[in-house]
């Protein structure tokens, strides 16, 4: 039987290699699963926009766009194989987990493909010199939190001393990633971390939210994804936190998210890199071009959500980074490392945000060999459960580099010594 | 002083945690004491309840997915929702007819075999519904909202508050989880106790032969048992689903189930509600005592632990039949 | 016809006694061996390595440990994951303390301290029988997981708590880390594969592997003919460990390079291990290989017949196919309720008398 199956297996690997000679963009998405509900967004945001670009100017100068997209279920095993069954001719790949991201670091540079995360994976990978194929531009989870921290700053006239937050995290490496930050960042304004794991998948949090209800923190941060998400909202209603005083990063912060907890989630706040909403003119284009025709992926249900909005903003700057790559090379049908070069020299503006459809849609931002995660800058959204819609409350901040740069260069000189690469000079 | 409130506001809270874990733990229990089949898809079985449940009372049309991609339309809802007195009773139906089809094609053919083959076809059958479940009513998180009150109470907080001079919390929807799960062993236990079928049910599960050979229909009590355990799936299903919303996360409580199982033996419905206070409590008070040294999230595994030194003294679990072994 | 007995005189009970008594098995046997290790190196590629021939060889290694200690010895046990993490993180905690030493070294002493820490979560066993007995595994599942998560010397103190597998070399080839051949990561895993199976089927059919046997049908009545249920449960729960460690060490240090413990060795991967133990049939070696590869190569085979060829969207790919593998498992289970080994074993019997039956 094994024998049959292989013989299959393989006619059918033959069939399953796309043609060569488009661009290739693969989207390793989920949306099965545990954390399907959130894949499946982003997947859709991610798809619609290759195909408005395909159908609306023909692909990207002149080449087409092809999108192969394989299921990884958020699990790093078939996230293996998805990268290898996808990654012949492929540019650039963004699995939209943590844990794959971590799997594929090491591969990409030997297969030089580039790896582009934005907004998760491993924060030190901002560091160009160490990691030369993985780009996080524009923030990623250390901003984040340093982003959340300094609105806070700014609701408190500048002084946090003597508040106390607490961090609802889920007990991952993703969950774990801001505690260093927020520790550095407690020292330096005074402020008092508590540290509040969640086992996942984190359906029931009752003892977490006790202690949140015993301690009463002045705020409480969160790094949740899944169903993690929905309990933490709905216990922190259920404990009649102020929902203004809580916030969550980016994956803690879609519509999804705060639904099931209806009306009792008003005020929950969330710190994004991204626009929400379909108040930005490309949505007329992709109401005309993909929409209408019925190519939007899955039926296109999902328009103008958060996380369908962040898919779509990762491949604005997937599409950016190969227009620039085209310009650089001086052809149009590039290969990866000339990818690498397109992204190493890309200049996001706002101008150029407003030309594609999307006015301040995400922060002006500009790569460069050593600077691979941009100026980290985001915002903060919050829930308005009557209207049903998010709103952006505060202009793009910066992080505070100051604390951060120390970090990212401590982590990335460790990845670089165990593994025995030497930075590169640039 | 405040410790002691702390600690007794958990401990309640443990109560009432643990008597979500046994809504769960029932639906195994009821179809292991019938059968002798440990049913791996009690969760699964759970989220389709609750799937199903949304579905109906939202006018979904079910198989949209498959049928807009097969057949390129842009099918998505009915035009009517229900409500939830009846869409529960619908889905009750859908839930018998489930154990109808589950009898006819997988138990019928297993009669007489191991329990770990079983056990075994109870985990295709857990793949099968997962699969099923998505198919059907997609794989979005949905809001479900049977009226069930939600959040902390007032009245015990402020009558604690007058009393002790610290409001204690309880979740409305634990205080009606608690009545639920009653008045649902009430039933079970009346029903097994004063009705034909109950009584030729524990027959079944006193032993097979002996049932069988008084006239008793084997297939009928499975079916039956198969769907007595859908409606407490749909049961667990709405109580978790409404404080999560219904997602695919919701067939992993059956991973809370079974520490609540070991302790309380497989085979005892008050084994089941007992173990799963035991276990509560015992996973919130250990969080709240050790949980801050040692770095938290210990729930998980500590739910084993305390199972497994109550089975050290106990093997066959707190209220499960003695096991008598002959050589 | 194409398969018989006849003509295969036995003259001596080593003879007898061997794997593969009959002549043609053994030949097939052979020609197995000899294609996996010498043609296929040839022609493996990144794909085939790494989506089809390493999850399948490491994942029978961790089903034979399995089996051991399920099928043979009759415990149950759902703690496969944890103890796959113990061999990962002992692994990793190894070769970044002791690079210089080879990387089997490591692999095998990974086995070691999984071997231990599977006696220490046995001792229950001793007490505690049947379903109940998952509770003590669930607890080391759940347990050590938590603990390689919590304590920052397992994971050498990194931000995030991911170990990542450094480069190490057997004989001049790399075998781990991301410049590693697929054919020479093949080979290591292969080369392990050999040998637990080579160590199962040995230890299964001497004297130790009849007292688990006699364990597992009854255990009192095998106490009373003089086997000791101690050392013969704890020596099941050592050498199952054992094979799973390696699995372990081996699926995190070269198939997947990079692990986190509670998505890559959770509970989600006892259950898995158990499934293919079961689907392939308990108590047999066989049985272990074949459920492997039904769990590993069909949901790959489908995926791509359903998505490469019928061009489905991916989700609903996803959905039919745990549909297919869902009903395909009650309906092998229908056929053939003692697993896919059993359907070898018919197979056989009627390739035996075939074109004549009876």
């Amino acid at each position: 039987m094994k024998m049959k199956l292989a013989a299959l297996a393989a006619g059918t690997m033959m069939a399953a290699a796309p043609a060569m000679a488009d661009l290739i963009v693969p989207n390793l998405s989920y949306r099965t699963g545990a954390y399907g509900a959130g894949g499946t967004q982003y997947a859709d945001g991610f798809n619609d926009y290759f195909t408005l670009l395909n159908e609306r100017d023909g692909g990207i100068g002149g080449e087409m766009i092809q999108v192969p997209e394989c299921e990884t279920a958020y699990n790093t095993e078939k996230g293996v194989e998805c990268y290898e069954s996808t990654k012949e001719g492929a540019l650039v790949f963004n699995p939209l987990s943590t844990g794959i991201t971590y799997q594929l670091i090491p591969k990409v540079s030997v297969d030089q493909k580039v790896l582009y995360t934005p907004g998760y994976g491993r924060t030190s990978a901002k560091n160009g010199q160490v990691f030369e194929w993985v780009f996080n531009a524009p923030a990623n989870y250390w901003d984040g939190a340093s982003v959340a921290i300094k609105y806070l700053l700014d609701e408190n006239g500048g002084d946090l001393n003597g508040k106390k937050i607490a961090l609802v995290y889920h007990n991952s490496a993703y969950g774990k990633e801001p505690i260093r930050t927020l520790t550095e960042l407690g020292e330096k304004h005074g402020f008092e971390l508590t540290e509040i794991p969640v086992e996942a998948p984190g359906q029931e949090q009752k003892s977490q939210w006790l202690q949140i209800r015993r301690d009463q923190p002045d705020y409480v941060l969160m790094w949740g994804w899944g169903v993690m998400n929905q309990v933490a909202i709905q216990e922190a209603a259920n404990i009649r936190f102020p929902m203004e005083n809580f916030i969550g990063i980016w994956w803690t912060g879609s519509e999804i998210d705060v639904m099931p907890a209806g009306a009792a989630s008003n005020g929950y706040k969330a710190v994004t890199f991204n626009g929400v909403g379909t108040d930005y003119p490309i949505y007329e284009d992709l109401q005309t071009h993909v929409i209408e025709p019925g190519l939007a992926s899955q039926g296109g249900e999902h328009i103008g959500s958060a996380v369908y909005s962040r898919g779509m903003y990762a491949a604005v700057v997937i599409a950016e980074a190969i227009r620039k790559a085209q310009e650089l090379a001086g052809t149009s049908a590039i290969d990866a490392p000339q990818l690498r070069e397109g992204f190493e020299n890309l200049n996001m503006t706002q101008e150029r945000l407003a030309e594609i459809g999307l006015p301040d849609f995400g922060p002006a931002f500009e790569l460069s060999c050593s600077n691979h995660g941009g100026n980290g800058k985001a915002r903060i959204q919050q829930w308005d459960a009557e209207a049903q819609q998010w709103t952006l409350i505060t202009d793009f901040t910066e992080p505070d580099s100051e604390i951060l740069e120390p970090l990212i260069e401590a982590d990335s000189t460790a990845f670089a010594e165990e593994n025995g690469i030497t930075p590169k000079d640039c | 002083m405040d410790q002691l409130f702390y600690a007794s506001e958990v401990f309640i809270n443990g109560l009432m945690t643990g008597v979500m874990y046994s809504l769960v733990a029932l639906g195994f229990v009821l179809i292991f004491k019938a059968s002798g089949v440990f049913n791996y898809a009690q969760g699964v079985m759970a989220l389709f309840a609750a799937l199903t449940l949304v579905g109906i009372m939202e006018g979904q049309v079910p198989f949209s997915h498959l049928i807009n991609a097969t057949f390129g339309t842009h099918l998505s809802n009915f035009s009517w929702t229900v409500g939830p007195v009846v869409a529960i009773l619908l889905t009750a139906g859908v839930m018998v007819l489930l154990a109808i089809v589950i009898e006819k094609l997988v138990l019928q053919h297993l009669v007489g075999q191991e329990p770990i083959i079983l056990f075994m076809a109870t985990i295709g059958l857990a793949y099968f519904l997962e699969g099923l479940g998505d198919v059907m009513w997609g794989a979005d998180i949905k809001t479900l909202d049977v009226g069930l009150p939600q959040g902390i109470s007032d009245t015990i907080e402020q009558a604690t508050a007058n009393w002790f001079g610290y409001g204690f919390f309880i979740d409305r929807l634990d205080i009606w989880a608690t009545i639920i799960a009653a008045l649902l062993v009430a039933a079970l236990v009346a029903f097994s106790q004063y009705t034909k079928q109950g009584r030729a049910m524990r027959a079944v599960a006193d032993d097979h032969q002996a049932a069988l050979s008084v006239g008793i229909s084997l297939q009928f009590i499975w079916i039956m048992v198969w769907s007595i355990a859908g409606f407490v799936a749909l049961v667990a299903g709405i109580m978790w689903g409404t404080k999560s919303g219904v997602q695919f996360s919701l067939s992993l409580i059956a991973l809370k189930a079974l520490p609540v199982l070991m302790l309380g033996g497989f085979t005892s419905i008050p084994g089941a509600i007992v173990g799963g206070l035991i276990i509560g409590v015992g996973e919130k008070l250990f969080e709240f005592f050790v949980g801050p040294m040692v770095g938290g999230a210990t729930e998980n595994w500590f739910a084993y632990v305390l199972a497994l030194i109550f089975l050290v003294f106990r093997p066959q679990g707190l209220f499960g039949e003695r096991i008598i072994e002959r050589v | 016809m194409f398969y018989r007995e006849a003509g295969n005189f036995k003259t001596s009970y080593r003879d007898d006694g061997q794997t593969f008594p009959i002549k043609l098995d053994r030949m097939g046997y052979y020609v197995i061996l000899g294609v996996a290790a010498m043609v296929v190196p040839f022609v493996i590629n990144d794909y085939w390595a790494s989506a089809v021939l390493l999850p399948f060889l490491i994942y029978a290694i961790a089903a034979i440990g399995l089996n051991i200690l399920t099928g043979y010895a009759g415990q149950v046990s759902l703690g496969t994951g944890g103890f796959m993490a113990v061999g990962a993180y002992s692994v990793y905690k190894l070769m970044t303390a002791f690079p210089d030493l080879s990387i089997l070294i490591h692999v095998l002493l990974a086995g070691g301290i999984t071997a231990m820490v599977g006696i220490a979560f046995g001792l229950p066993s001793l007490r505690i029988k049947g379903f109940y007995l998952a509770v003590a595994t669930l607890a080391a599942q759940f347990f050590l997981v938590w603990l390689f998560n919590k304590v920052p010397w397992f994971y050498n103190y990194s931000a995030s708590g991911q170990i990542t597998a450094p480069e190490r070399t057997v004989l001049g080839w790399a075998v781990t880390g991301p410049a590693a051949s697929p054919a020479a990561k093949y080979l290591v895993c292969l080369a392990f594969v050999i040998f637990a199976a080579w160590v199962a089927r040995n230890l299964t059919r001497g004297m130790i592997g009849r007292k688990w046997m006699a364990i597992r049908d009854m255990d009192i009545a095998a106490e009373i003919i003089g086997v000791n249920p101690l050392t013969a449960k704890l020596s099941a729960f050592g050498v199952s460990s054992f094979f799973v460690g390696i699995a372990g060490a081996l699926l995190f240090a070269v198939y997947l390079g990079a692990a986190e413990v509670g998505e890559a060795f959770g509970i989600n991967k006892s259950f898995l291990v158990l499934f293919m133990v079961i689907i392939g049939g308990l108590g047999s070696i066989f049985g272990s290989f074949a459920g492997a590869a039904f769990l590993v190569l069909l949901p790959v085979f489908l995926k791509n017949v359903l998505v490469g060829v019928l061009g489905w969207p991916t989700d609903l790919a996803a959905h039919i196919e745990l549909m297919i593998v869902g009903a395909l498992i009650i309906f092998f289970l229908i056929v053939e309720p003692h697993g896919l080994a059993r359907l070898w074993q018919l197979v056989k019997e009627k390739l035996r008398l075939w074109p004549f039956p009876h």
